[in-house]
């Protein structure tokens, strides 16, 4: 393996890409969560809702501006480090891309800022509705982007320029709704939602734990847990509807992902494999005969990896155990969920036990599932940026290792510093909880009138304090 | 329809719009570092809070306009201006954030931090941003349909003097929007900075345009000028360009030095006299490189996406961007008038 410009290009792509998405899973999930909160405060008047509100709003604010500052360096790694992707593809995926910003980002960002700083200044129902601009943004941007990324996947509706080399589009449904993306959209809003459940979760039970418990304390972990218990079997269900399409698409991933060796009419499930040499796996645990019911629509041989020569499938080890981290972490957040449930329903889940200590790093299950899926999906596509038709050797950009080595290694420490701060200011916050909110603001700053938090610390949390449009 | 024309001016107005929108929160942003104390310091930042994430998506437009419309010219000047962007974008991320942290870091020492990110950043994006459109001027070699030249081709005598030029721009904008937006002593410490940056913007944009004339015989032959003569019949219909511009830098300077005074005119003028002044050069710009996209190796035509790309985009746009000018104009009258003491937000 050489580091050469491409191989730093991939490196740095994925190490981009997988901060970025980061943010979005949670800011996606956070903004419909606070969508809900603010809506049943409208209609119920009951302050619990407002407290929750304006305590996860603060989160929202830091976890949406480092995904605005991470997306940003994203639009431009498609034209420094894959202009020759760029070039060629420009055509199809160029419309989706700007179909993302004219509909989605500029709703987010613009009415972000209502949402930040005009607590006092529009009347409630129009912060409301500037909450729901910005929750819709969100999952249209998702709409858009995925698209785009299933077309890379499953490309479909488009025809090549026998000229200069470039795609363009034959039929625009067909791009938009090719054949991986129902499946991948599904998966990915459920996996956004899950994510900040799991946060919401496990805030919640950290506070139940330092005895800090608080109205909203209690109703957030039922919240969480609720929205698990109902989530996490739809997402295994989308899951397997991906593994499906991805089967029929890609099956050279799908050999790979399950660890199938040889191509034979009936797989079993591969539990766990170790490395042997590169190839396939040895001292496997291994469910026999599965496949008639995991893969009930196919038909035929299920192709193994001898199906496929080395350089045209992907990369063994790293798509096999990403899998296995992905199922593995929704297969535990699907097991506290249920667990959760029951000790809803035999009113202990207020009561500090292990349960607790368990969901409290369970808050970071959803984060690793949308990595290694990702890495599951991207890296299962893998010798190809464009499935079949453009590989990712062909797509690089013509510049220099050196220039690529610097921009990694800037990427790397601005990263590290920013995103770690990020994340002690946004675990700081969501661990002192709902006590100091009603509190006194903090001697060094004054209470803000525009402000979110002008109305935390206003002098109680009294049931009938609301608002104030003046 | 000539969807590849429509395009190019739809992106030059959405880089237009990134540069008066956002290039007033990086001027803002670098005025920063001349606050006396936080409290100043959070005013002037509190007047750009509520907005400043919407001014940035134009940036994403244009860079994501280009890619969509113009593709061959995106794919070649990206990797042309590989380190600028880089470092453009590293500036972009801490002053993006840094909106945030400051108001979030406790020990001083990360506040000092967070500030001198938030005006470090913003300086060295709006150097960046200048460095890149000198690149831009100054062309790219190219080889078949790629980028062929070296890593530094960017770095020229020329693009140093943009970078300069456009971070004074910035500073100008920015200064003119605080004194909109503040009073007293915070508006005077503005006037005093926009006074300043003006003088120097007179002199940068007056150099950059005769450098402009002497980077290809096909600009100055557009605007009718050589060695040896003036062609009259080209130069005058430009000339109203270049101009307005001098009227209009005469006009804001005459304002900004009455503010505060009993003969003060309305306090938006300065900022919308200083987009003009840009949309002035602007526009010159625009006439010196039309219709080059890659100058001078590819025009716009040649550039463009197919013509199915650009007309669906061409829906979405006449339906969305309307909606986007109202909305965010909505967003702006929602957050009018001066920012106090104490205003913006903390915890
Ligand atoms: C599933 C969702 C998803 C995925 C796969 C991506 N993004 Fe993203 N992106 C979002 C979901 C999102 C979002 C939810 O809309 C964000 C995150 C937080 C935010 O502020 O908006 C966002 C922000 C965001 C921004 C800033 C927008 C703004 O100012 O509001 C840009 C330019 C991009 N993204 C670009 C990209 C690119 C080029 C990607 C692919 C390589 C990408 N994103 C993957
Ligand atoms: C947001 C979640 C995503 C993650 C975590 C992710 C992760 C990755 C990873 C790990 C690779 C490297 C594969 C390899 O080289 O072995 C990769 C490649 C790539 N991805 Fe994604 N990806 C994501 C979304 C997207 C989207 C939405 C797009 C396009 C719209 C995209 C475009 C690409 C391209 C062009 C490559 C090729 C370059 C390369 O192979 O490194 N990715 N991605
Ligand atoms: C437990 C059962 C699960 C199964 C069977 C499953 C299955 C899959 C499969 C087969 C893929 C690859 C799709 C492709 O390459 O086209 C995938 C991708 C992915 N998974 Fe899962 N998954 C499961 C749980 C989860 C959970 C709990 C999360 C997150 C909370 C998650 C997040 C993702 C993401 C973000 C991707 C990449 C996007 C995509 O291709 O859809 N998955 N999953």
């Amino acid at each position: 393996m050489e580091f050469d410009a491409l191989l730093l290009s991939r490196i740095q792509f994925a190490f981009v890409v997988a901060f970025h998405i980061l943010f979005p899973a949670f800011t996606i999930g956070l903004a419909a969560f606070l969508a809900v909160c603010e809506g049943l405060w409208l209609k119920t008047g009951h302050d619990v809702f407002k407290r929750l509100y304006l305590h996860w709003v603060k989160i929202f604010a830091l976890a949406f501006a480092m995904g605005v500052v991470s997306g940003v360096v994203m639009s431009y790694q498609f034209g420094t480090n894959w202009s020759v992707f760029a070039d060629k593809t420009g055509s199809v995926m160029g419309p989706l891309l700007g179909y993302e910003v004219l509909t989605a980002f500029f709703l987010e960002a613009t009415f972000l800022g209502v949402m930040l700083f005009g607590w006092n200044r529009v009347g409630r129902t129009l912060h409301f509705v500037a909450t729901c601009a910005v929750a819709i943004g969100t999952s249209l941007s998702a709409f858009w982007i995925l698209a785009a990324n299933s077309w890379m996947q499953t490309p479909a509706g488009f025809a090549l320029d026998p000229e200069t080399g470039t795609f363009y589009a034959t039929d625009w449904i067909a791009v938009i709704f090719n054949p991986s993306f129902p499946s991948r959209y599904v998966h990915m809003m459920l996996a956004a939602f899950i994510t900040t459940a799991a946060v919401i979760l496990a805030a919640g039970a950290w506070q139940m734990l330092r005895g800090r418990s608080s109205q909203p304390t209690r109703w957030q972990t039922r919240m969480a847990v609720g929205t698990l218990a109902v989530l996490m079997p739809l997402q295994i269900w989308a899951g397997h509807w991906s593994g499906d399409v991805a089967h029929e698409h890609q099956p050279a991933k799908i050999a790979v992902l399950e660890g199938w060796c040889e191509s034979k009419d009936i797989q079993g499930t591969v539990l766990l494999a170790w490395p042997a040499d590169n190839e396939c796996g040895h001292d496997v645990i291994e469910i026999p005969n599965t496949s008639p019911i995991l893969f009930a629509n196919a038909h035929g041989e299920l192709k193994g990896m001898d199906a496929f020569a080395e350089d045209q499938r992907p990369p063994f080890w790293i798509v096999f155990w990403s899998f296995r981290f992905m199922v593995g972490a929704g297969l535990i957040l699907l097991g506290l969920a249920f667990w959760g449930v029951w000790k809803w329903w035999r009113g202990t889940i207020d009561t500090p036990g292990l349960f607790h200590w368990l969901a409290v790093p369970s808050g970071s299950l959803g984060f690793i599932a949308v990595l290694t899926g990702w890495i599951t999906a991207e890296v299962g596509r893998q010798p190809w940026t464009v499935y079949g038709h453009l590989t990712t050797a062909e797509s690089v950009a013509p510049v220099s290792t050196g220039q690529v080595a610097t921009s990694l290694l800037v990427f790397m420490v601005v990263y590290a510093i920013v995103f770690t701060a990020g994340a002690v200011y946004m675990a700081r916050i969501a661990t002192r909880g709902f006590e100091d909110d009603g509190a006194g603001p903090p001697a060094d700053s004054r209470r803000a009138p525009g402000s979110p938090l002008g109305s935390v610390d206003e002098p109680a949390q009294v049931p009938g304090d609301i608002v104030a449009a003046e | 329809m000539d969807l590849p024309l429509i395009w190019a001016v739809l992106i030059a107005v959405a880089v237009m719009m990134y540069v008066v929108l956002d290039g007033m929160d990086l001027g803002v942003g670098m005025l920063s570092a001349f606050a006396e104390d936080d409290e100043e310091r959070n005013m002037m930042s509190a007047t750009i809070e509520p907005v400043w994430d919407g001014n940035e998506t134009w940036l994403i437009l244009g860079g994501g306009g280009l890619f969509a419309a113009f593709p061959l010219a995106y794919a070649v000047i990206m990797p042309a201006v590989y380190l600028p962007v880089l470092v453009m974008l590293a500036a972009l991320i801490f002053r993006g954030v840094a909106f945030e942290f400051r108001h979030k870091a406790v020990r001083p020492p990360t506040r000092r931090f967070w500030n001198g990110a938030f005006y470090g950043g913003s300086l060295v994006a709006a150097f960046s941003q200048g460095l890149i459109l000198g690149a831009f001027i100054t062309g790219f070699e190219t080889d078949g349909r790629n980028f062929a030249g070296g890593a530094f081709d960017w770095l020229s005598p020329f693009s140093l003097l943009t970078g300069v030029s456009v971070t004074i721009g910035y500073i100008l904008l920015g200064a003119c929007w605080l004194v909109l937006k503040t009073e007293g002593e915070l508006q005077t410490k503005a006037k005093r900075f926009g006074l300043m940056a003006l003088i120097a913007v007179s002199i940068c944009f007056a150099l950059v345009s005769l450098a402009t004339l002497s980077i290809d015989p096909r600009v100055t032959e557009r605007w009718g000028l050589s060695m040896t003569q003036f062609d009259f019949a080209k130069i005058l219909p430009l000339s109203p360009v270049p101009l307005a511009g001098l009227v209009l830098t005469f006009w804001l300077a005459r304002d900004l030095l009455r503010i505060g005074t009993p003969e003060s005119g309305p306090e938006w003028r300065p900022y919308l006299l200083a987009i003009g002044i840009f949309l002035s050069g602007y526009v010159g710009l625009a006439i010196s490189l039309f219709p080059w996209l890659v100058p001078f190796e590819f025009n716009l035509w040649q550039a463009a996406a197919r013509d199915n790309a650009l007309g669906l985009m061409l829906v979405g746009a006449a339906i969305m961007l309307p909606l986007i000018l109202l909305y965010t104009a909505y967003v702006y009258s929602l957050f009018w008038g001066k920012v106090k003491p104490g205003d913006g937000y903390h915890a």
